[in-house]
């Protein structure tokens, strides 16, 4: 297992450097000017020098390569620096860049990281808590109206996209009923109760939202594993040397059928920071989501290159975890 | 053994019939799967015969009559500009389900042809598989969205606005897409690749790629469909999401999203703006889904014990 999960972090090097080298590739060779939005009273040689501020008069290899070596040298090192507090070489060094705000692209990724986590990750959490056992009962009484009404409902919440079941909420709760504030207000400090009832009121719908996406999705997951074990003979066996019903179900069948599940949530981890983006922008939430809208929308290259390039990270990472996790899970499942 | 396979063919087309038959048996029994058929079809042609019966042109402006409520002229009201809704939906709805379709078919190409190389190709395998696993480690929304920002200009200039972009979010669309369909027909092949009429056709003589065609392929013909369905689905989707991020199609050139993105604004004048695209994005998804599930139903062999 340990050989196994060696090996497959030195395989993650090569795909993580030809991922990079793609976005990088992708986004330099497209045809568009990063000067091509000022006005065009600036005399030539400004402009080149503009651009050579932008490092663009160096040629796409030598970019390419100082961008790995501020991403994978030089910004670690300052994470460590300033967690740590020690000092690395006279704390000069190149940083990714942002085009549009001039700051370090990292500063921005850690100033929108806590909306997205918290919104988006408590989305996901409670999607698993509902997910699970409405997956169980449906497939413990498999074509009983409960499971007929869940299997409906999953599969709605799965079909419809969020941002048309995030406008109709927008639309119910809070134009209509005025129950909710419509858009997310990041300087509410939380100090005391009051406070924290307006966060839990901003937070309701677009948390809503995206746990009835994940858990309609989770919910299919848990019902077709829970029904995959409930047919198999070690069920039968249980059942047959007197062990009570609710110990076989809940100890038997459901931690053998959470196996395949606890795979398929690691994997979606991810999309908790990248599949986000629609329902941040539609509540306003300002997360990682919006910060890539807006970059997009800005032709903010370094600052695109750099968060594709950490969702891409985040895939693979969580690849890398789903597998393992299945390995030490399942003793039947052996790499090596 | 050879008269067994000569004659083999000659009662195999009766069988073959009745797989049919027994398919769409099945496929009936799943209630699910074939209202979702009826919604389909019902919205298909509601999408292409509609304009005939409600003749009013999606992008006639009247300004006298914006931001309306249904009424029996307008039976999904108006927008800001006085565009009738109901035709700017079934026109939206002709390039939303070109546009799934073709991205669908672009998919399932590229996805088939990867699956069968590196299935039936042990050479090909390895790096095929490496391709795909890349493929499926970039963060696609992302992407699509960065792919769309910068090339989006040049297609418009070399194409025209409607054309270079339809190529453009249909390309992109395919080839961020065809991933878990070639998995799943490389392992389908792979099975099929080990089974006795092939190597009897290897035997025979046959060229590599009539066997492929001839031999291989009807044979994953099966979950090619159902990742058909699904990929009508997502690409619906995806569509429908860059539209809704204001990336996708112009608003003189109206998608089911970009109707939705351009609601959204009035949604508390004219709820109705965003309900019938939604509803129709919904529905059509919805249906779709409901296909997939009752042909992967009909076409998996354990539930035809049941």
């Amino acid at each position: 297992m340990f050989t196994y999960t060696l090996r497959r972090l030195f395989f993650a090097i090569p795909t993580l450097l030809v991922i990079s080298f793609v976005i990088f590739a992708l986004l330099d060779l497209a045809p568009s000017d990063p000067t091509g939005d000022l006005p065009l009273t600036i005399p030539p040689e400004v402009r080149e020098q503009i651009r050579a501020s932008l490092g663009l008069d160096q040629t796409f290899l030598i970019r390419y390569l100082k961008w790995l070596q501020q991403f994978f040298v030089n910004e670690p090192l300052n994470l460590l620096e300033s967690l740590t507090g020690w000092q690395f070489g006279d704390g000069e060094r190149m940083r990714v860049l942002s085009w549009a705000t001039r700051s370090p692209v990292v500063d921005l990724i850690v100033q929108r990281l806590p909306q997205t986590l918290w919104v988006v990750g408590l989305a996901y959490l409670f999607g698993i808590l509902i997910a699970i056992p409405i997956g169980v009962i449906s497939a413990y009484k498999q074509y009983s109206i409960f499971d007929q009404v869940g299997t409906f409902v999953s599969m709605v919440g799965y079909s419809v996209p969020t941002f048309f079941t995030g406008i109709v909420m927008i639309v119910v709760f809070s134009s209509y009923l005025q129950w909710f504030p419509s858009v997310y207000d990041t300087n509410l400090r939380v100090t005391d109760l009051d406070s924290l009832w307006l966060q839990v009121k901003q937070m309701a719908m677009p948390v809503a939202v995206l746990a009835l996406y994940n858990a309609s999705q989770i919910t299919r997951f848990v019902r077709a594993s829970m029904l995959d074990n409930l047919n198999q003979d070690y069920v039968r066996t249980a059942r047959a040397k007197g062990v009570k019903e609710k110990a076989v179900l809940l100890v038997h069948v459901l931690r053998n059928s959470l196996i395949p599940v606890v795979t398929v949530v690691a994997l979606g981890v991810p999309t908790i920071f990248s599949g986000a983006i629609i329902t941040e922008q539609i509540f306003r939430v300002n997360g990682l989501g919006q910060l890539l809208i807006t970059a997009v929308q800005g032709a903010d290259i370094p600052l695109v290159q750099t968060l594709t390039f950490i969702f891409a990270l985040l895939i693979v990472l969580f690849n890398l975890i789903a597998d393992v996790l299945y390995g030490i899970l399942d003793p039947r499942i052996r790499y090596d | 053994m050879t008269d067994a396979s000569a004659t083999a063919p000659l009662p195999g087309i009766a069988p073959s019939r009745s797989v049919a038959g027994d398919i769409w048996r099945q496929f009936r029994a799943h209630r699910g799967g074939l209202a979702g058929l009826f919604v389909f079809v019902f919205i298909v042609l509601a999408v292409y015969v509609g304009p005939y019966i409600h003749q009013v042109a999606p992008n006639t402006i009247n300004v006298r009559e914006r931001n309306q409520w249904p009424s029996w002229a307008h039976p999904f009201g108006t927008d800001n500009l006085g565009k009738d809704m109901l035709a700017q939906v079934l026109a939206g709805g002709r390039i939303s389900l070109a546009v799934g379709i073709t991205a669908m078919l672009l998919a399932l190409l590229l996805g088939t042809l990867v699956g069968v190389l590196s299935g039936y190709f042990r050479r090909l395998d390895g790096p095929l598989m490496r391709m795909t696993d890349l493929f499926l480690a970039l963060p696609l929304l992302p992407l699509l969205l960065v792919i769309l920002m910068l090339f989006r200009d040049t297609l418009r200039s070399a194409f025209g606005p409607e054309t270079g972009i339809f190529i453009l979010i249909v390309f992109v669309i395919g080839i961020t897409s065809w991933m878990h369909t070639a998995r799943i027909v490389r392992g389908d092949v792979l099975a099929v690749k080990s089974q006795e009429f092939i190597v009897a056709a290897k035997s025979s003589g046959m060229r590599e790629h009539r066997i492929i065609i001839r031999h291989v392929l009807p044979n994953v013909l099966s979950s090619i469909m159902v990742s058909a369905t699904l990929g009508i689905a997502s690409a619906i989707i995806t569509e429908s999401a860059l539209s809704f991020l204001g990336l996708g199609f112009p608003s003189d050139f109206p998608t089911w999203g970009r109707l939705l993105y351009d609601g959204a604004n009035f949604m508390q004048l004219t709820p109705s703006r965003v309900l019938w695209p939604g509803l129709a994005i919904s529905l059509t998804v919805l249906s779709v889904n409901f296909m997939g599930d009752a042909i992967r139903d009909a076409l998996d062999p354990r539930a035809l014990k049941r």
